[in-house]
């Protein structure tokens, strides 16, 4: 893991290499992450997969955050890992909510793919997709992966209902009759 | 906004958007098979959702030309159980039961995973004796799900007798695990802190009967296989893909060990006490299917060893961390301590809160890097939590496993692919 | 006269009931002799001899050779696995004769949670198999949802299906899914029609019934059996009542309606 001066020097480099790129960095429970700009994206993973001395090359997990009170809403988190230095770097492109801005109700959220980068990402992607509506543009086959193809809704976001239903029993008739209409 | 069930087609999506999303009707055939012309004579196959071979409700649109697989596209979700969505709802003591369930085979994994990320989040240290308990679980586990897919897999490649062998270790495996939880599987052994309870008198001794029979278990699946010719035939050489290839595809556990590379997070990044372990990591050579089953079947024996080792090694003390705001007090404290009664009834009401923040924690589980993601807000409900899953990234190299192959290679492919459909579609 | 009294005692026209073992048993002696004859003989033949008996040996062997389908949804699968193998040894039962196609299975085994995408591929396997077929719902996901009440699980296998045996557990023991078959196997031995079109108002979709749909309009001779089914189908509910043979499902079957 990088330490807190790692992160903030990497940070620095990255602004030097493309500024307005990171828009923020924390460290907390020895886990560093860099919040950057959602347009630039592509470029930081860029960055920090073929700079010499960084060279996070594995990306081990790549999903899409919920945080719904908060703006901008959503996050895609790349969870990305050095495996000669065993270090991991979390980078979390920071999404705001179309909708909320007012293009309309069914606006959804963008990003760059990063399939080119990270052929692993291509099941994550559409994962994300497929959970938040999160489009990636210029992935290779964005569409549901998990739901059936013709579902409708983002069922991972925050304000999309648990769904399920109760369970009807028999006991429960007996005691309550007709409970279940 | 969202709603569930109906038809969705591009044009509902504004016009932006429309262009990006590739297609939400039904795939009915591969980008080779829907490419290829008449004349090309390809035929495609669709094998699953239900097929014997699939391990699960996989499906699989196959390309061939003749038996020669040209395009391959794995369609999964078909056990999509909304799990995360579902953790979202319940307090942090009551996911570790859901998370379980994603991973069927390695469920002390998940378990691991998720309470490491929730530890991390608590910044909670674990006594000694809990981690050595918990390395004794998820070595028996790694064991108990190799056991299970060298049954299967050796059924797929038409040695049957092998699954019976399999499964009888298998349960004398459950045995312990019911011993210690009272469950077979779904213990939920771990808890946030530690174990739920310390092992019972006469554990100790089963698991070291158990060890030094599985030493001698192991050697006859090597006599029964090792040298069997059609076993041989049909994994050796099949399936190749280079390492730097799989490292791209994201390709973690035995089969990235498998293609000659040593990379395994219980040495690279250990937690809990496999630093104080010893144990050595098997990998292969050429990484086909022959590397990947030795690969597995040494990690069995290495397991073997860390098991006996942790056994030799068990600190006394506490199984659980000294944390009356996490872990729920020992029951003979609640008839004489008002605080304890208190915390016990705030912890089973509630939950136990956790600070915000986010954690990204990976554990080496039977297929490779198991990583939970847990964000908290505060509350006694988790925000989000995310697993990674081995199984569903390694769907993504079955293509370049297989194509250019024979169909009966896919078979054997899978096999040794190891997927656990309800880690893919969680 | 001896016939004369018998036909009295218990007129050929009804069934003989237990009661009157003794009559039948000498009207068998009469048929071991030859005594009987013509409408006397058949009417015989078809209600006393051959048809129960017949029957209760078909039950009797098609519960003890039993082939589940190889259908595994989830965890619940792992143990179904188990079920077969040494230790629990379904063999002992009859069941150890997995068929990956549904035209041969006698019944499923569904082992593990239903999702929505999964459900429309599971009724279609159902409806693939030939009948009599049943259906076992494994685990608590397949019986009511178990503990997954989310958008993506079907809640109860039996929303869209039949299902004959529901075993509790999560995942439940193979001992208890042995013990589930065993019940299986009597209900079968008893009363092979669970009443089930009855309660999910489905009488009509008999397979043998219908046979030839698939070849486009159905001929004139299936429609003419088919018919015949409605009618006999339609006397049996006059003759059981609207609650049909299941009137031990007490307030459930008002209830669902
Ligand atoms: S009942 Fe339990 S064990 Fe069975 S499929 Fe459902 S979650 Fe898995």
């Amino acid at each position: 893991m990088p330490d807190s001066p790692g992160l903030e020097l990497i940070a620095g480099e990255l602004r030097d290499a493309h500024p307005d790129s990171v828009l923020a960095t924390y460290h907390e429970h020895d886990q560093a992450c860099l919040i950057v700009d959602p347009e630039q994206v592509l470029d930081v993973l860029r960055w920090l997969r073929d700079t010499p001395g960084q060279r996070y090359d594995f990306l081990s997990s790549l999903h899409g955050v919920d945080y719904l009170p908060a703006a901008p809403r959503f996050g895609v988190v790349y969870e990305l890992l050095n495996r000669d230095r065993v270090e991991r770097l979390r980078v979390r492109a920071a999404l705001p909510d179309p909708a909320a801005n007012g293009d309309g109700a069914d606006a959804l959220p963008a990003i760059d793919s990063c399939v080119e980068l990270f052929p692993t990402a291509e099941f994550h992607e559409r994962e994300v997709y497929d959970f938040f509506g999160i489009v990636f543009r210029g992935h290779p086959d964005l569409r549901r992966i998990l739901l059936p193809e013709v579902y409708v809704g983002w069922p991972h976001r925050r304000d999309f209902p648990i769904g399920g239903e109760p369970v009807i029993f028999t006991h429960d008739e007996r005691i309550v009759p007709g409970w279940t209409e | 906004m969202p709603t569930g069930g109906g038809g969705d087609t591009p044009a509902d999506l504004p016009a932006e958007t429309a262009a990006t999303v590739v297609g939400s009707s039904p795939i009915e055939r591969t980008e080779a098979g829907a490419a290829a012309g008449a004349e090309q004579e390809l035929m495609t196959v669709n094998m699953g959702p239900h097929h014997p071979a699939t391990h699960g409700v996989l499906r699989l649109l196959v390309s061939l030309q003749g038996e020669v697989v040209i395009d391959l596209k794995p369609i999964i979700g078909y056990l999509h159980t909304g799990i995360e969505k579902s953790c979202e709802d319940q307090s942090y003591w009551k996911v570790i039961p859901f998370v379980e369930r994603m991973d069927y085979l390695s469920y002390f994994s998940n378990m691991q995973a998720y309470c490491g990320a929730v530890e991390t989040l608590l910044e909670l240290e674990l006594p000694p004796r809990a981690q050595y308990l918990r390395v004794i679980h998820l070595e028996l586990n790694r064991i108990h799900s190799h056991l299970v897919w060298l049954g299967t897999s050796a059924l797929d490649l038409g040695a049957i007798s092998m699954f019976w062998y399999c499964f009888r270790e298998r349960d004398k495996i459950l045995d312990l695990f019911e011993m210690s939880s009272g469950q077979r599987m779904h213990t939920r052994y771990f808890q946030v802190g530690g174990v739920f309870e310390d092992i019972p008198a006469g554990f100790e001794r089963k698991v070291r009967e158990f060890c030094a029979d599985m030493v001698v278990r192991l050697e006859q699946y090597r006599a029964l296989l090792d040298r069997n010719e059609i076993f041989l035939r049909r994994t050796k050489g099949v399936g190749i893909v280079s390492r730097e290839r799989l490292l791209e595809l994201g390709v973690t556990g035995p089969l990235l060990r498998a293609a000659g590379e040593p990379w395994d997070l219980r040495r690279a990044q250990p937690d809990l006490c496999y630093a104080d372990l010893d144990f050595k990591i098997p990998v292969g050579t050429v990484g086909d299917g022959y590397d990947r089953y030795r690969v597995r079947l040494q990690e069995m024996r290495e397991s073997v060893r860390i098991i006996e080792q942790c056994l030799d090694g068990l600190p006394e003390g506490p199984f659980v961390a000294d944390d009356r705001k996490v872990v729920l007090p020992p029951r003979d404290e609640l008839s004489i301590s008002m605080e304890a009664l208190i915390h016990h009834f705030k912890l089973v009401t509630e939950g136990f809160r956790v600070p915000p923040g986010e954690a990204y924690y990976p554990v080496e589980s039977p297929r490779g890097e198991l990583g939970a993601f847990v964000l908290a807000d505060g509350s006694a409900k988790p925000a989000r939590v995310h697993i990674r899953d081995p199984s569903f990234v390694h769907m993504q190299a079955l293509r370049e496993m297989c194509v250019g192959g024979y169909i009966a290679d896919l078979i054997s492919n899978l096999a040794m692919l190891d997927p656990i459909l309800g880690g893919v579609d969680r | 006269m001896r016939r004369e009294k018998l036909r009295r005692l218990s007129p050929l026209s009804e069934p003989g009931s237990p009661e009157h073992l003794r009559v039948r048993q000498l009207r068998a002696r009469d048929l071991l002799r030859g005594d009987l004859d013509d409408d006397e003989l058949t009417e015989h033949v078809e209600q006393s001899v051959m048809t129960t008996t017949l029957d209760k040996v078909l039950r009797w062997g098609a519960s003890n050779s039993m082939f589940p389908m190889t259908f595994g949804l989830a965890c619940c699968a792992i143990e179904m696995m188990a079920m077969v193998t040494s230790r629990y040894d379904i063999a002992r039962f009859g069941a150890e004769a997995f068929r990956a196609s549904p035209r041969q299975a006698d019944f499923i085994i569904l082992s593990g949670r239903v999702s929505i995408k999964m459900a429309p591929v599971v009724r279609r396997v159902y409806d693939q198999m030939l009948e009599p077929r049943w259906a076992i719902s494994m685990g608590a996901c397949s019986s009511s949802g178990g503990m997954f009440a989310n958008y993506a699980v079907v809640q109860g296998a039996d929303k869209f299906m039949p299902v004959d045996i529901h075993i509790p557990g999560c995942p439940p023991r193979p001992e208890a899914l042995l013990y589930g078959f065993t019940k299986l196997q009597r209900a079968i031995m008893g009363n092979p029609d669970q009443g089930w079109r009855r309660r999910y108002n489905a009488i009509g979709t008999e397979e043998w019934a219908r046979d030839d749909v698939i070849a486009g309009q159905p001929s004139e001779a299936s429609e003419a059996a088919y018919g015949r089914a409605r009618q006999v189908v339609a006397r049996t509910v006059e003759s059981t009542g609207p609650e049909g043979a299941g009137g031990g499902e007490g307030p459930r079957g008002a209830g669902f309606g």
